[in-house]
Formats: C-alpha cells, sequence, structure tokens
C-alpha cells in the first residue's frame, strides 16, 4: 500500500471591527470595517485565492485525478466572496466539480464555541454545512475545528454530529513519544479518526519557505520529497495542513511557492512511494494505531499549541464570557440581523488581537493584528459587544411587549438594523437553530415584522 | 501696574491647564488694569492678544554682551550636569562622562550666543535643556523691556530660572506660582529631584509665593521649607466665556459616571474601577467611563477585565477640546478620585455643566468647592456609596447640579486677579 499524503488548507477571512467608540453605542450599529475588509478580500483573491485555485485546477487535471486537495472554508470568508469577489466562488466550484477536492466541515464563524456552548457550536456547523451545500453542491463529511482546537469532549460533540474524520495539531505535549504520521481515534469516542498535523513539514512550507537565513533555503520539490520520504519511512500518512493565504499572501509570489507547488505533486507522483489522499479517503485507507488522550485543548497555534492565544489573559476571558452572556436571551429571538452580528463576533480573530503573547509569537500575532496593541483590540471589542447587548436587550423587551396584544403598537420603531447584508440565499440561512425553543415566540416575532 | 510674566504654554496650543489657567488670569489682570508682558517659549502667532502682550522667546538672539548673563551661565549650568544620568556606571566613569558633558555644554552654549533657539515648548527630552535656554532668553527679555514692568511672575518651575535671572538683573521684585509641586506628580520615592532642585531655588529666590490651594501651600512650607508667611494659596479660578451650552443625544440610556483626566497614578483611576465595581454589583443601570489616557491605562484596562465589568465600563482613550465638553454633556456623575491634585480644574467644568461631581478631599479646588461631594480618595466605599446615591436619589442629584452650577458661576477670574494685583502691590512696596 502507498504512503499518503494530505493536504488542507485553510480559507478565512474575519469581519474586521471598524474604529467604534464610546460615543457610537447605542446610536450606530454597524460595526464592520467594510473597507478593509473589502480592500484585504480583493488583495488576497488576486494575490492567492485566484491563481492558487488556477494552479491546483490545472494539477488536478494534468495527473487525472492523482493530485487531491482538502479545503476548509469558513462561512465569514464565503460572505465576504459573496459580496466583493464571487469570481473565487466561481474558481472553488471548478475545483469541487472535479471530484478531487474534499471542502471540510468546520463551525460558520471560524469561533471558539465549541469550548463555551455545545448548543451554538452545532447551530454553527450546521449552518457551514448548509452553506457549503449551497455553494459547492458537496456534503461535508470530516470535520476541521477553528484553528485545529481539539479536545476529547470536542471529539465527542463531532463524532455525535456524525462525523467519522477530524483534523488536528500533532501537538508535541500531546503525543510524546508517538508520530503524528499515523491515523489516531477519539478517546472518548472510538469511531472518530483523527488526523494529525505533521508540524515540522507543514510549517517548512507555510512559514519557512521564503526565509533566506534558513539553512535549507532554497526549498526545492526533490529537497522536500526527500524529507517527506525519511519522514514517512516507517509511518502512514503525513498531514500538511496551512493556511491557504500561505500561497501568494504570506509567502510572495516573488519567493518562487507557485513553481514549488506546481512542481512537488508531480515529483511525488512520479516518484510514487506517495500518494495524494483527502481527509476521508485517509481515514478509510488507514487503520487507527490507537487513540489519543487530549483532556485540556490543543491547537495548532503558537509554541503552546493551546488556546491561550484566545483565551489566555484576562482581557479575552472577559470580552469572551460577556459574549456568551447574550447566548440565553438571544434563544428567544428569532431576528436574522442579531444573530449573524453575534457570530461575527464570535470569530476567534477578535481575540487573537488581544494576545498579550507579544514575546514569543510576536511577530505572527503582528502581522494579522489591525490594532496597535491589545488593549486597543480590546476597548474597541466592547465598545461594539455593549452596543450590540443594547439591541439584545431591546429586542428582548419588544418581544415581551408583542406577548401583550393591547400595547403592540408600542413596539418603538428599532433603530436601523445593521446594514449588514442578511445572508441572501435561503438556504444559508436555513440553519435550524433555536427553533424547537421558541417556536412560539418566533410566531409572535413575524407578524412585529410585518 | 505692569508685570513681566513668564509661561510656558499659552492657548490655544496647550497640553495641560497650566495654559488655561495663564489665559483666565492675563484677563483677570487686564480687567484690574494690569499690564501684562507675557513671554513664552514658542509661540504660534494664533494666541488672543486681547490681553496680553505676548513675547515670543524663539524670536529674541540672546544677548552677548550682557557680561551678567555670562555670569548667569555658572547658575544654570546645574541643570545641565542632570540631564544624562545613566544607571549602574561606577563613580570614576561618572566622574569623567559628567566632566566631558559640561565641557560640551558650555561650548554649544557659546555658540548661541547671539543666535536665536528655537524652542519647541513642548515636555519633551530635551526639556531641561529648553528650561535653561528660557532661562537665558528671559533675562535677555528683561533687560530688553526693563523699563516696561514693576514685578515678574513665574508659572511653574519650568520658568523660575527665567524668572530668577530677571529678577537678579533687574532688580525687580519676583512673584512665583506654584500651579503643581513633584509631589503631586510622582509618589514621594519617584519624584524628579532636579524639578525638585528647580522649584526650591525658585521659591527660595521669589518674594512671594502663590499656591493654588491651602493644599499645595503646605506643601510648599512643609516638603520645600518655604517660610509660611512667604506663600499666599491664591485658588484657581475657570473661563466659561464663549462656551456655548452643547445639547448632546445620549447615546446609552443607562446613566453615565465619568472619569476624566491623565490616567496617571496621580489621579487616582484605580480608585475610579475599584469604586464602579462596587456600584455595579448594587445597581447594574449605570455605565462608567474612563476618558484620558496615560501611563496606567493599560494596567486599568486589565483591571477592569479582571474584575469582569467590561461590559459596562468603557474607554475613551485621549479626548480633545470639543470631545471633551461631549463628555460632559453625556455625564451624569463626574469624579475624580485625585490622590494628590493641586487643585483641580475639571469638576468645575463638570459642575459648570449641570453635572454634579464627587471629588476627593485631597485636591485643592475642594477648598472652595461647596457643592461637590467630597471623599478621601482611597475610601472607595464612600465613593461608591456617594456614585449610588447621585444616581438612585433625584434629590441629591439636582442639588448638586443646580448648586454646583451657580456656585462655580460665581468663581471669577477677575476675583482672582483682584488678589493677584493685591499681593503685586504688597511685594513691590516691599522692595522701596
Amino acid at each position: 500500500m502507498k504512503k499518503s499524503i494530505c493536504l488542507y488548507f485553510q480559507v478565512h477571512q474575519p469581519a474586521r471591527l471598524r474604529l467604534y467608540r464610546f460615543f457610537d453605542i447605542g446610536k450606530d450599529s454597524h460595526y464592520y470595517d467594510d473597507f478593509a475588509n473589502r480592500t484585504i478580500l480583493r488583495r488576497v483573491a488576486q494575490k492567492c485565492y485566484l491563481p492558487m485555485n488556477a494552479l491546483l485546477l490545472d494539477l488536478i487535471e494534468a495527473n487525472k485525478g492523482a493530485f487531491k486537495v482538502a479545503f476548509s472554508i469558513s462561512g465569514t470568508v464565503l460572505e465576504q466572496f459573496d459580496r466583493y469577489a464571487p469570481e473565487v466562488i466561481e474558481s472553488f466550484r471548478k475545483l469541487a466539480q472535479t471530484g478531487n477536492v474534499e471542502f471540510l466541515s468546520e463551525t460558520y464563524y471560524h469561533s471558539l464555541a465549541s469550548l463555551q456552548s455545545p448548543i451554538e457550536f452545532k447551530n454553527q456547523v450546521l449552518k457551514h454545512k448548509a452553506a457549503i451545500e449551497h455553494y459547492f453542491g458537496v456534503t461535508p463529511k470530516a470535520f476541521r475545528n477553528t484553528e485545529l482546537i481539539y479536545s476529547d469532549a470536542i471529539g465527542e460533540m463531532v463524532y455525535d454530529m456524525g462525523f467519522k474524520t477530524m483534523l488536528t495539531e500533532g501537538a508535541k505535549h500531546i503525543m510524546g513519544w508517538k508520530s503524528p504520521n499515523f491515523v489516531y481515534n477519539c478517546a472518548q469516542a472510538s469511531g472518530l479518526k483523527l488526523l494529525l498535523k505533521n508540524s515540522s513539514l507543514s510549517d517548512d512550507i507555510a512559514f519557512r519557505f521564503s526565509d533566506r537565513n534558513w539553512a535549507d533555503w532554497p526549498l526545492t520539490g526533490e529537497k522536500y520529497l526527500s524529507w517527506l520520504k525519511a519522514a514517512g519511512q516507517n509511518d502512514d500518512i503525513i498531514n500538511l495542513f496551512m493556511d491557504y493565504e500561505t500561497f501568494g499572501e504570506h509567502q510572495k509570489s516573488a519567493s518562487g511557492i507557485f513553481d514549488f507547488m506546481r512542481y512537488f505533486p508531480e515529483a511525488v507522483i512520479a516518484d510514487g512511494q506517495f500518494e495524494f489522499v483527502t481527509p476521508s479517503q485517509a481515514a478509510k485507507k488507514h487503520r487507527s494505531v490507537g487513540e489519543i488522550d487530549v483532556m485540556d485543548p490543543i491547537s495548532w497555534a503558537d509554541e503552546e499549541r493551546d488556546v491561550t492565544a484566545w483565551l489566555g489573559n484576562e482581557l479575552q476571558n472577559d470580552a469572551f464570557n460577556k459574549l456568551y452572556e447574550q447566548e440565553e436571551k438571544l434563544a428567544l429571538l428569532n431576528d436574522e440581523a442579531l444573530w449573524s452580528d453575534f457570530g461575527h463576533l464570535q470569530e476567534s480573530d477578535h481575540f487573537y488581537y488581544m494576545c498579550t503573547k507579544f514575546f514569543s509569537d510576536g511577530a505572527v500575532h503582528k502581522y494579522f493584528n489591525p490594532y496597535d496593541t491589545p488593549y486597543e483590540a480590546f476597548i474597541n471589542y466592547m465598545n461594539v459587544l455593549s452596543d450590540f447587548i443594547l439591541r439584545v436587550d431591546d429586542a428582548i423587551s419588544v418581544s415581551d411587549v408583542n406577548f401583550a396584544p393591547a400595547k403592540k403598537e408600542k413596539a418603538p420603531a428599532k433603530k436601523a438594523p445593521a446594514k449588514k447584508a442578511a445572508p441572501k440565499k435561503a438556504a444559508v440561512k436555513a440553519a435550524p437553530k433555536k427553533k424547537a425553543a421558541t417556536a412560539k415566540k418566533a410566531t409572535a416575532k413575524k407578524t412585529a415584522k410585518k | 501696574m505692569r508685570v513681566l510674566m513668564f509661561g510656558w504654554e499659552f492657548p490655544p496650543h496647550i497640553a495641560g491647564g497650566l495654559g488655561t489657567a495663564c489665559y483666565g488670569m492675563t484677563k483677570g489682570l487686564a480687567y484690574n488694569d494690569v499690564d501684562v508682558l507675557f513671554v513664552m517659549p514658542s509661540a504660534s502667532g494664533d494666541e488672543d492678544e486681547s490681553a496680553v502682550k505676548i513675547i515670543n522667546a524663539s524670536d529674541v538672539a540672546i544677548d552677548t554682551v550682557s557680561a551678567t548673563v555670562d555670569e548667569f551661565l555658572g547658575k544654570v549650568q546645574f541643570v545641565h550636569i542632570g540631564t544624562n544620568m545613566i544607571p549602574y556606571v561606577d563613580p570614576q566613569d561618572f566622574t569623567t562622562m559628567v566632566e566631558e558633558e559640561r565641557k560640551r555644554q558650555i561650548k554649544s552654549f557659546r555658540v548661541q550666543y547671539g543666535q536665536k533657539y528655537k524652542f519647541s515648548g513642548k515636555y519633551g527630552a530635551n526639556l531641561m535643556e529648553e528650561v535653561a535656554r528660557y532661562a537665558m532668553v528671559g533675562a535677555t527679555i528683561a533687560m530688553q523691556y526693563k523699563d516696561q514692568f514693576d514685578v515678574i511672575h513665574a508659572h511653574d518651575w519650568l520658568t523660575y530660572l527665567a524668572g530668577i535671572a530677571a529678577k537678579q538683573l533687574t532688580g525687580k521684585p519676583l512673584v512665583v506660582h506654584m500651579h503643581a509641586t513633584s509631589y503631586d506628580r510622582a509618589s514621594d520615592d519617584q519624584v524628579d529631584t532636579r524639578v525638585v532642585d528647580l522649584e526650591t531655588k525658585g521659591m527660595m529666590a521669589a518674594d512671594k509665593v502663590m499656591a493654588v490651594s491651602e493644599l499645595t501651600r503646605n506643601i510648599c512650607i512643609n516638603r520645600y521649607g518655604i517660610a509660611p508667611e512667604k506663600v499666599v494659596a491664591v485658588h484657581n479660578a475657570v473661563d466659561f466665556t464663549g462656551r456655548e451650552k452643547i445639547e448632546v443625544e445620549r447615546n446609552v440610556k443607562e446613566k453615565v459616571v465619568t472619569f476624566l483626566g491623565r490616567v496617571t497614578y496621580q489621579k487616582g483611576p484605580e480608585y475610579f474601577i475599584e469604586a464602579a465595581a462596587k456600584v455595579l454589583k448594587r445597581c447594574r443601570n449605570v455605565r462608567f467611563v474612563m476618558a484620558g489616557s496615560g501611563d496606567m491605562l493599560n494596567r486599568c484596562i486589565r483591571h477592569v477585565a479582571r474584575l469582569g465589568i467590561s461590559d459596562r465600563f468603557h474607554f475613551t482613550g485621549f479626548l480633545r477640546g470639543k470631545e471633551v465638553h461631549k463628555m460632559f454633556a453625556l455625564s451624569d456623575v463626574y469624579v475624580m478620585p485625585s490622590i494628590s491634585e493641586p487643585f483641580g480644574i475639571s469638576p468645575l467644568e463638570a459642575m459648570q455643566t449641570n453635572v454634579p461631581s464627587i471629588i476627593s478631599k485631597q485636591s485643592g479646588c475642594a477648598e472652595i468647592l461647596k457643592y461637590a461631594l467630597k471623599v478621601d480618595f482611597w475610601d472607595v466605599d464612600a465613593m461608591s456609596d456617594v456614585i449610588y446615591g447621585l444616581l438612585q436619589y433625584p434629590a441629591i442629584a439636582s442639588l448638586a447640579a443646580r448648586c454646583g452650577y451657580e456656585e462655580v458661576n460665581s468663581i471669577k477670574w477677575n476675583d482672582v486677579a483682584a488678589k493677584i494685583k493685591g499681593i503685586y502691590q504688597e511685594v513691590i512696596d516691599a522692595s522701596k
């Protein structure tokens, strides 16, 4: 049996918040920096998504199915594609039609919900599934959580949702002497197979490729293949997981990253020792060699490979707790705009900006950060969140008023809802969240809307 | 009566309250028929000269012919030697360094003769150097305008050297004005000894010392060892002319409790946060705002997050001009929990906007404000109690707002200036 290489690329862009001051609270409920979001998305589309998609399509067609990749595309970035660069969706759709590309499931909002709220987590996974089906006509079968966050408990939730395969990090402190280059299974749900990222080989491409101070620069297809062979000598599978923005954005086109990606797969195929597989295929093909215990959540971020990049200091914890305190109230509401904002405020990126671990992994944190300091990020986020909480509370009191029929007309003209386009496609908003819980109230709301 | 006044800033370009105070004071003096020649390091030309004649020190060349200035150089050198303090240098190295530095500076000083020196007028790294240069230019100006003033008035330590020089060269009496002391700017073990030194020199050389409050007067006497009979408390006033009432639409329906000022140790921001947490435990219908920036800001943000009240406690960052007025207009309660505040003008501004104010007993303005509520800065329980009371019991809030408004409007620079004029007269008479 040939050994496997599993390539998976993460596609995500956050809904960055605009400068939102105390004075805006209660007055203006548009939270997003549309200009920055559009500009960045258009830039990355030109530099990365479009050229790289074209390249991958070429590779798949040229190798007649021997080359395979997997993508996980967050709902947030899908919304942005829809709005600012629909041609990117088209190019992903072409990839989907080849049948050689697997689309993974994740939380719609690239959120940390799995760490806090099983219900919200499930809502978002279902919402994301609906979006992927809508855009690409495929149903995701394998799961990948935000930033590869994983623990036994999360694995169990994922398994209960019907997934048989999940991707995560081969974190050293969990693996110990074990190699990440095998398929494992979840300790609490043995039916869930785990694919573990090979950090060192993934980072050779994602972080080190263009680093001229790196002893192994420049990286060539042959050289990389020889490393893969060395790593896979006694092992089954090598999982190369990275951000899709690696290609053309983090590693600039001038670094030769596109040439590398054009040549490397062909070198692998010509060599014949490895074959490319998608995550679901990998899980079918390889038997689990054992289970892995993960008590505390792991992720692919920073040296620690835990969740402290998002929930590591008091700023992040307070913001996070305040945000999820709203969930209970929102469950009583069927307000599209509120749910959408709630989702976007859950994006892990907002918490990442508040990270104070500047000394060890500062470079990476800084690169992606629109704020000068974590404090500014926190203040801005809390101002937005305060306005959001006001809206939720208002909506709750309005819906209460609606229950008393005599006072119906008192429902005040609500302030303009967030200008964010509510998800346009019926399929996307189909997420069956909180319906059962609030069927009664939902009807009341609908009459109010008319 | 004519006065030569040394200041550091003047509206519209101001960094602190000093410029505003000087502006109000000079207008009051003009009302009391006192002519003011106002010297400042860096005038921009857009200052309001209706009440004063402004002399821009950057436009004055240092007078080379005056031997007395040369003599004065010896007196200002000490400032320079202190500027390049480096920790962890052994005594021998230090001596050499100081010696070299001294030579270099004397040289650079000589180059300045006959030239104009462009002052930044800011509070930057070269502050000490600017202070010394300002003294030299001040001396030159004093000689040039020798016959046009009867008394010299120097504001805060930045200008004391200039005041001393002017006094020595012209023999006119000197009044120095303590708007703040080093002990208000930092805790005891962190005071800048160079500044303390300048302050002491200024007060020693002066014929009279004006302090902005009894609190400051006591510091002058107890900490600087100035003779009690030499120090007079002259409380500030606020000039509200030209300020129209701004109507601001409330953005949140909760009551707003505001802290507005530099977020530094001296202003006691952490007591405000603690009090906020206590109030929020008892009532949720309130939001707290910390407006301003400073070296404690980040620490305060963490503090707020740790207490878990960040959905009700907001930070605005540094506010300027109109935004300050807007912030006052949005506020229901203003709190100034300063650990040490020589005077403190902002509660007066708050009260003028009909906002009831809570001030610490350790602030100078507490001596003259009857209708502000006073607590000890460290008494977080009392502070939260008063905040809660003002929020929950409309009677006390409206009383404090109404009477406070009348009170601050009766505090006029014209009256303060009359008192200052009396002090001028006293020193002029004594020097004859």
